[in-house]
């Protein structure tokens, strides 16, 4: 009998698994797609942005005495195709991005694609490693915040998550910097190693996963050491929104008249909280901290300047100020990659955390 | 000694304009294995009451008074302790199905968690207990029931399996606070007959809260009728409907339906109850109460015993009646 109904149960595990499989092969086709879209989407909205932003690149990259001579200006829009019709450019640009070709960049005089093989990963790491830091912290303090409501942690909450949010970064970065390294020492300054010291084997450019992946254990912890203020700084905005938000959506849910059954059943309010709050409240914060990480790439230009990070921003800074259209385009590019590699991560997630959506 | 005592229960809640109390003075019992309606309009206080029996008073609200429960005070237990009674000797089930279920929890553990927690049995036995219970419920196919979602069930289904978790720990006390209003009425009369078999099977006390007189007349012993948090009448369900004596009761009665289909003209009540912090003085009815004399503006009114059980909140109508 026992036997009958646990075999039973496996086959009905297994139907659940094709029918999940196959409907989630269509889930990811589906978003790929939209995501292709997006990409020529995004390419040609910065490609117009830069049209019409005014300013001639040539002047900008060129010298004063390259400027005055007409021909070495032809010859240099020449080289960037920047002599064609504007609908020809973005078609060229098109059809060489596709090939993975970005163009040179007009300020490092290097492809923009190798450029930015070598800055995004450093961007990447400080982001991951923020928006990690923010939603555990965020997502603790949120619930503690709403389960302790108006009471005295959730009044201390309130006051360091508001902190958190209204302090500008910039100035958050020279205040850490200057305690925790300048004046205590506890962490190193800048750049992503110590001066001088080796890199870690390449794999992903993400220098600790490199490191700890080769063994490199010491480069690792140099790393981390190197990315702790940094992030901790791009963080705090971030964990202050997702405090606040997970505190308001927890408040919410708590509302429920499916909390109050599970609360009517006797069970501990830990219970209540882990296997009846926790579900839906994650899925609320999921889609924040999507987001969020969005707007950690852009303060990202802030804290990588303080501390001589050697990322995106940096980059996207110097791209701009230079008019450097191949080296903005590429950057708008990556990000949008970076927003829809997000949305699929968030909508796979979804699917982890709803039961309803497994299935469907 | 009544399975439940309930002596002078007061509930304060908090409001934006500061606190008021949503029940006053409210005092009844209920023996073991008995059926008492609670009616009243909207906002009379039907779900605070069963609220504070459960302690799941909103935010801010707390009860005074005593909940006496198979002789010891609710009221006095520590969260811990009262967690012990909740869901396991006093169980609720709540008016709309739709929402009282956890949407993403399947029907299994939402039926098994608490008498995991509370009886301390293996998954096994659980299982077979949640098999056990659905039946009961007569939902069909339990075994696949188990593994399904609350969104593959439809509203009566919900509820039935609404019911079977509050069944899975034997409670004694039963709390169903409109049970059948978010339902067809078809699916009502299902739930209705339902409870009537599990109080007859199980020797299960249940209150049930409704503003549908209709609905008790044929399952209740007996009928409390509410008024701005307070009881106006009560009295065996037989005694109470053919012969009402509180003008409140006897307006709720003449709107049933069925009274004006028996020719009487159809009574509503003049107004509306009064907002909560807003309570009239003296006796909280007599705004709209076709009877008040002056004193009614003063005099808070105190029980009159009508027969055994039969009891009315009214010092001026015993004698306009009789
Ligand atoms: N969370 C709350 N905070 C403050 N006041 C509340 C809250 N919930 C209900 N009330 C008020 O308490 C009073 C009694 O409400 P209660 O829900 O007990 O009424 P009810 O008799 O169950 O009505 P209904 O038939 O509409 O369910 C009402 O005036 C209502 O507005
Ligand atoms: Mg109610």
């Amino acid at each position: 009998m026992q036997q009958i109904k646990k075999s039973k149960n496996l086959t009905l595990a297994g139907n659940m698994s094709a029918k999940v499989s196959s409907s989630f092969a269509k889930f990811i086709y589906k978003r790929i797609a939209v995501g292709l879209l997006m990409m020529i989407g995004i390419t040609f909205v910065a490609f117009a942005v830069t049209q019409v932003v005014p300013g001639d690149p040539a002047a900008v990259n060129l010298g004063q005495s390259a400027m005055s001579n007409p021909e070495i200006v032809a010859r240099w829009r020449a080289e960037y195709g920047l002599d064609k019709p504007v609908p020809e450019q973005y078609m060229r640009y098109i059809s060489k991005v596709l090939q993975g070709d970005l163009g040179i960049s007009q300020h490092s005089r290097r492809p923009v694609s190798e450029d930015l093989a070598e800055y995004f990963p450093a961007t990447i790491e400080i982001a991951l490693v923020a928006i990690i830091f923010s939603i555990i912290i965020g997502f603790s303090l949120g619930i503690l915040s709403a389960m302790t409501r108006d009471r005295l942690p959730d009044q201390l909450i309130r006051v360091l998550s508001l902190t958190g949010v209204s302090m500008p970064t910039f100035w958050t970065s020279l205040v850490v910097f200057y305690i925790f390294f300048f004046k205590l020492g506890w962490f190193p300054g800048t750049g992503r190693l110590d001066p001088g010291g080796d890199e870690p084997t390449h794999l992903t450019g993400l220098y600790t996963i490199d490191a700890l992946v080769h063994g490199q254990f010491s480069i690792a912890w140099i790393a981390l050491k190197h990315l702790a203020l940094p992030a901790i700084v791009l963080a705090t905005y971030t964990i202050g929104v997702l405090t606040r938000f997970t505190r308001a959506s927890v408040l919410e849910i708590l509302g429920n008249d499916y909390v109050r059954s599970a609360r009517a059943k006797g069970l501990p309010e830990w219970l209540v909280i882990k296997r009846h709050v926790l579900r839906p409240a994650l899925l609320s914060i999921i889609t924040v901290a999507g987001v969020a990480f969005g707007g950690l790439l852009s303060g990202s230009v802030l804290v990588e300047n303080v501390f001589s990070w050697p990322g995106l921003g940096q980059y996207a800074f110097k791209s701009a100020i230079a008019l450097d259209l191949p080296g903005i385009m590429g950057v708008s590019i990556v990000v949008a990659g970076v927003f829809i590699i997000m949305n699929l991560i968030v909508d796979f997630l979804y699917r982890i955390i709803d039961p309803n959506l497994r299935s469907e | 000694m009544p399975l439940l005592d309930v002596e002078n229960l007061t509930v304060t809640l908090a409001t934006s304009s500061g606190s008021a109390q949503a029940v006053r003075n409210l005092s009844f019992s209920l023996d073991e294995g008995e059926i008492i309606g609670i009616a009243g309009e909207s906002g009379s206080g039907k779900t605070m009451t069963a609220l504070s029996l459960m302690r799941l008073l909103p935010h801010k609200g707390f009860a005074t008074g005593s909940i006496k429960f198979s002789g010891k005070d609710l009221l006095a237990q520590t969260n811990r302790a009262y967690r012990d009674i909740r869901g396991n000797q006093i169980a609720m089930i709540f008016q709309d199905p739709m929402t009282s279920l956890h949407p993403m929890i399947k029907i299994e553990t939402q039926l098994t968690e608490h008498i995991r927690h509370h009886k301390k049995i293996s998954q096994e036995s659980a299982h077979l207990k949640a098999l056990e219970l659905l039946d009961t419920v007569k939902i069909p196919d339990p075994a696949s029931a188990l593994e399904a979602m609350p969104k593959q069930f439809s509203g009566g289904m919900r509820q039935r399996i609404a019911i079977a978790i509050a069944l899975a720990c034997d409670p004694k006390l039963l709390i169903a606070d409109e049970p059948t209003t978010a339902l067809d009425v078809t699916v009502q009369a299902g739930i209705l007959r339902l409870l009537d078999q599990l109080r007859r099977e199980k020797n299960l006390a249940v209150m049930v809260i409704t503003h549908d007189l209709g609905v008790l007349s044929s399952l209740t012993d007996r009928i409390m009728i509410m008024y701005a948090g307070s009881e106006v009448e009560s009295g065996l369900t037989s005694d109470l409907l053919k012969n009402p004596r509180h003008p409140y009761t006897k307006g709720l009665i003449s709107a049933l339906p069925t009274s004006s289909i028996s020719g009487k003209k159809l009574l509503t009540i003049e107004g509306m109850p009064p907002e909560l912090g807003q309570i009239p003085s003296g006796c909280a009815f007599h705004p709209r109460c076709a009877y008040a004399k002056t004193s009614c503006e003063s005099q808070i009114p105190t029980s009159i015993s009508i027969s055994t059980k039969h009891r009315i909140f009214c010092p001026v109508n015993p004698l306009v009646s009789s």
